[in-house]
């Protein structure tokens, strides 16, 4: 198993958004967390991420067997956890390149391995470009500075090329896509798709689950999982919308 | 406080004693107008003395520790250093492009004067008055003159030597100029060096200026350059300073700007302890444009103190301050921009920024641009910012695996880089680009990696200066 949460409560400034989540992913699984806004989902994805911010006052995480709660955020970016943002961040004066570079040289040294010389490393981020599509000249820009969203979005793709994570998850990678970018996006993570690697994909509407076929989709509601199942509980999400599971919870 | 007043007090009378028993010495060197010229500003030393912190424009930069240490104040070159031992220089080209100061005092070589064939003149500010006096008289001081400016005035009565740079008009100088001005003494020094740098109309010239220390010796520097810029004249002007931590340097530098003529200006502080830059910008005709930018490192007890002045006193021109610091343990730094838009001063476009990142909860920034405006038909913008590393950016970089040190480092070069960027002579910027990333990862000592490439403090000066990199 690569990813175990066990009634995990988390919450942000004294207030509880994640109020006992138990979730299973293993590799060569996609799965799908949708839900109504506000339940908690960019929370889930921020704590397995690591992000300070946030305070996990009970439950388990286990990742690959050990326990990731204890692991910095780095470290768990290392281990492969790769987070896709729902915003990604704008750092002007960082180039693409140099982040990327700098983010697979620590990454490799993690592994003990020697960092990528510059050929090869220009090289290996050619062959992820093409992979994820993009054609524009992105890489010699500073990191998101400037960009649409769907540049943005698409970028987050790129990089997580770049390094093959383990358990990559997207947090409403879709949102703000028009259908173009969507494909991208979704090609993007179906071409990564492997036995060894899990995918945890964030989404409001079931629209991105045409392109990436889930094999489990999870409703979070008020920051527990409420409800599981395979790819068809996302269609009737999408036709009766999520107020009968309010209903059902109420 | 009281402390503070004594300081400046004793420092006072110092002065106005070592002025009166040296005031036949220094003025036997002058030309008649700057024979007038030193009288007047050591009368108007003799009345202001000082500044301390009571004056609004020394307000958060308190001078009583440097003024209050004893100082050996040489106004003859104590000995006059050979050029070859000073600057051991690995290249051919040292006569026209690099010229250097040793503790004030221009460093001769062979020609304290040297006139290059497109009829550029370069060297010693004390020879340009003997054989040049029609020039210097025309330009000397006649931007620095103002009663209020007590360390300007101070320098103006007891300097005695500098660099002087004429460029005729329409010459474009086909290389930079360096400018070194090296101290090294085994005593604690107060020097007192002025410059004076003419560009005709539509004259070329890329100036880059250093400040630097070469022992641990305690230093005061009060220095003070005047750059005149011609018609359609332009400058791209670097003014470094890697100074010892128990340097004080008051760096006075005034600019006037000819019609329609362009002034690209970078001050780069990366090691000091106490540094201000006072830099004035007037606007003499109309359609000039200046740049300004600054870089500043600081940390320990460092305290960097960046005034500007620019005087918009005619239409049509535009002026831009970028200034940005990074503030680590202790370290104090204060910027105040003030932009004068005089009334006939129509279509006026002016920005002044000054950015900080503060890496601890006791380094300190006073911050204050200010815009004084007496025309309606102008563009002014004006914003300070003062911070930590942003949270957001962290997160993001070490969810890639970067680890916090080196997520921290990018970030705080990254925003260091908005100035590094703008330098246009490309090997200068990969030095500099070099520096300020060992300087942030607190491997820079003053003398190592310089854009000079010394060697260690502790050696005999051996700079290997490689020009055809500059």
């Amino acid at each position: 198993m690569l990813l175990s949460i066990k009634d995990l409560h988390a919450g942000i400034n004294g207030k509880e958004i994640l109020k006992g989540v138990n979730l299973e992913v293993n590799k060569g699984e996609v799965h799908a967390i949708m839900g109504p806004n506000g339940t908690g989902k960019s929370t889930l994805a921020s704590v397995i991420a690591g992000r300070d911010v946030f305070e996990v006052t009970s439950g388990d995480v286990s990742y690959q067997g050990k326990n990731l709660l204890k692991m910095s955020v780095e470290e768990r970016a290392r281990e492969g956890i790769f987070l896709g943002f729902q915003y990604p961040v704008e750092i002007p004066g960082v180039s693409i390149t140099n982040f990327m570079r700098t983010a697979v040289n620590e990454l490799r040294k993690h592994r003990g391995l020697d960092p990528l010389p510059g050929g090869d490393f220009i090289r290996f981020m050619e062959e992820k470009k093409k992979l994820v599509e993009i054609t524009s000249n992105l890489t010699n820009r500073s990191v998101n500075e400037g960009f649409s969203g769907g540049e943005k979005k698409k970028n987050e793709i790129f990089q997580m090329a770049m390094l093959e994570p383990l358990l990559a998850i997207l947090d409403e990678t879709d949102s703000g896509l028009d259908i173009d970018a969507l494909r991208i996006v979704a090609n993007g993570v179906n071409r990564l798709r492997r036995p060894d690697n899990a995918f945890v994909v964030i989404t409001h509407y079931q629209r991105l689950l045409d392109y990436i076929v889930p094999d489990f989709v999870h409703v979070l509601f008020e920051g527990r999982i409420v409800k599981s199942g395979g790819k068809e509980l996302a269609l009737e999400l999408e036709e009766k919308g999520y107020d009968w599971i309010k209903k059902e919870q109420d | 406080m009281m402390n503070t007043e004594n300081n400046q007090i004793v420092s006072n009378q110092r002065f106005i004693g070592l002025f009166e028993e040296q005031k036949a010495a220094l003025l036997s060197a002058d030309t008649p107008v700057v024979a007038r010229i030193r009288e007047e500003a050591f009368q108007a030393f003799k009345k202001s003395g000082f500044p301390d912190t009571r004056s609004e424009a020394w307000r958060h930069t308190d001078l009583s520790e440097s003024l209050g240490k004893t100082w050996e104040y040489p106004l003859q070159p104590a000995s006059a250093p050979d050029f070859r031992k000073v600057f051991r220089c690995n290249i051919p080209h040292l006569d026209t492009a690099v010229i250097g100061s040793f503790n004030g005092w221009y460093v001769s070589k062979d020609v304290p004067l040297m006139e290059l064939g497109n009829g550029m003149i370069m060297g010693s500010l004390a020879q340009a008055k003997i054989k040049y006096p029609e020039l210097v008289d025309r330009y000397y001081g006649t931007l620095s003159q103002d009663p209020g400016e007590g360390f300007t005035n101070l320098n103006t009565a007891f300097a005695g030597d500098g660099v002087f740079i004429y460029v005729p008009d329409r010459v474009k100088s086909p290389k930079p100029v360096q400018v070194i001005n090296v101290i090294q003494h085994d005593r604690n020094i107060f020097l007192q060096s002025r410059n004076l740098i003419i560009l005709g109309d539509s004259a070329s010239l890329s100036l880059v200026h250093c400040d630097d220390s070469y022992n641990h010796q305690a230093s005061f520097s009060n220095i003070v350059t005047e750059i005149h810029l011609g018609d359609q004249a332009t400058l791209d002007h670097y003014k470094l300073q890697n100074l010892n931590n128990d340097s004080t340097l008051i760096s006075s530098v005034y600019f006037r700007l000819g019609e329609g003529s362009g002034l690209e200006s970078h001050f780069i502080s990366l090691n000091g302890g106490l540094l201000r830059n006072n830099i004035r910008v007037l606007f003499d005709r109309p359609g000039g444009n200046a740049n300004i930018y600054g870089i500043y490192l600081m940390d320990r007890k460092q305290h960097v103190d960046n005034r500007l002045y620019i005087d918009h006193a005619h239409p049509g021109c535009t002026s831009n301050e970028l200034f940005k610091g990074i503030l680590d343990e202790h370290a104090h730094a204060v910027f105040n921009g003030h932009v004068m838009v005089r009334r006939n001063a129509a279509k006026t476009d002016a920005r002044q920024t000054n950015r900080n990142i503060l890496l601890t909860d006791t380094a300190r920034v006073n911050s204050k641009p200010f815009l004084e405006i007496y025309n309606d038909d102008v563009k002014c913008s004006h914003g300070s910012t003062t911070g930590q590393l942003d949270a957001d950016s962290m997160f993001y970089l070490r969810q890639r695996g970067i680890g916090e040190d080196t997520a921290r480092m990018l970030l705080m070069f990254a925003f260091a880089d908005e100035i590094i960027a703008k330098i246009s002579i490309p090997q200068l910027r990969q030095r500099i680009e070099d520096m300020v990333k060992k300087r942030l990862q607190g491997e820079l000592q003053i003398c190592e990696q310089c854009v000079l490439h010394c060697s260690t403090p502790d050696h005999p000066v051996d700079f290997q200066i490689d020009l055809t990199k500059i």
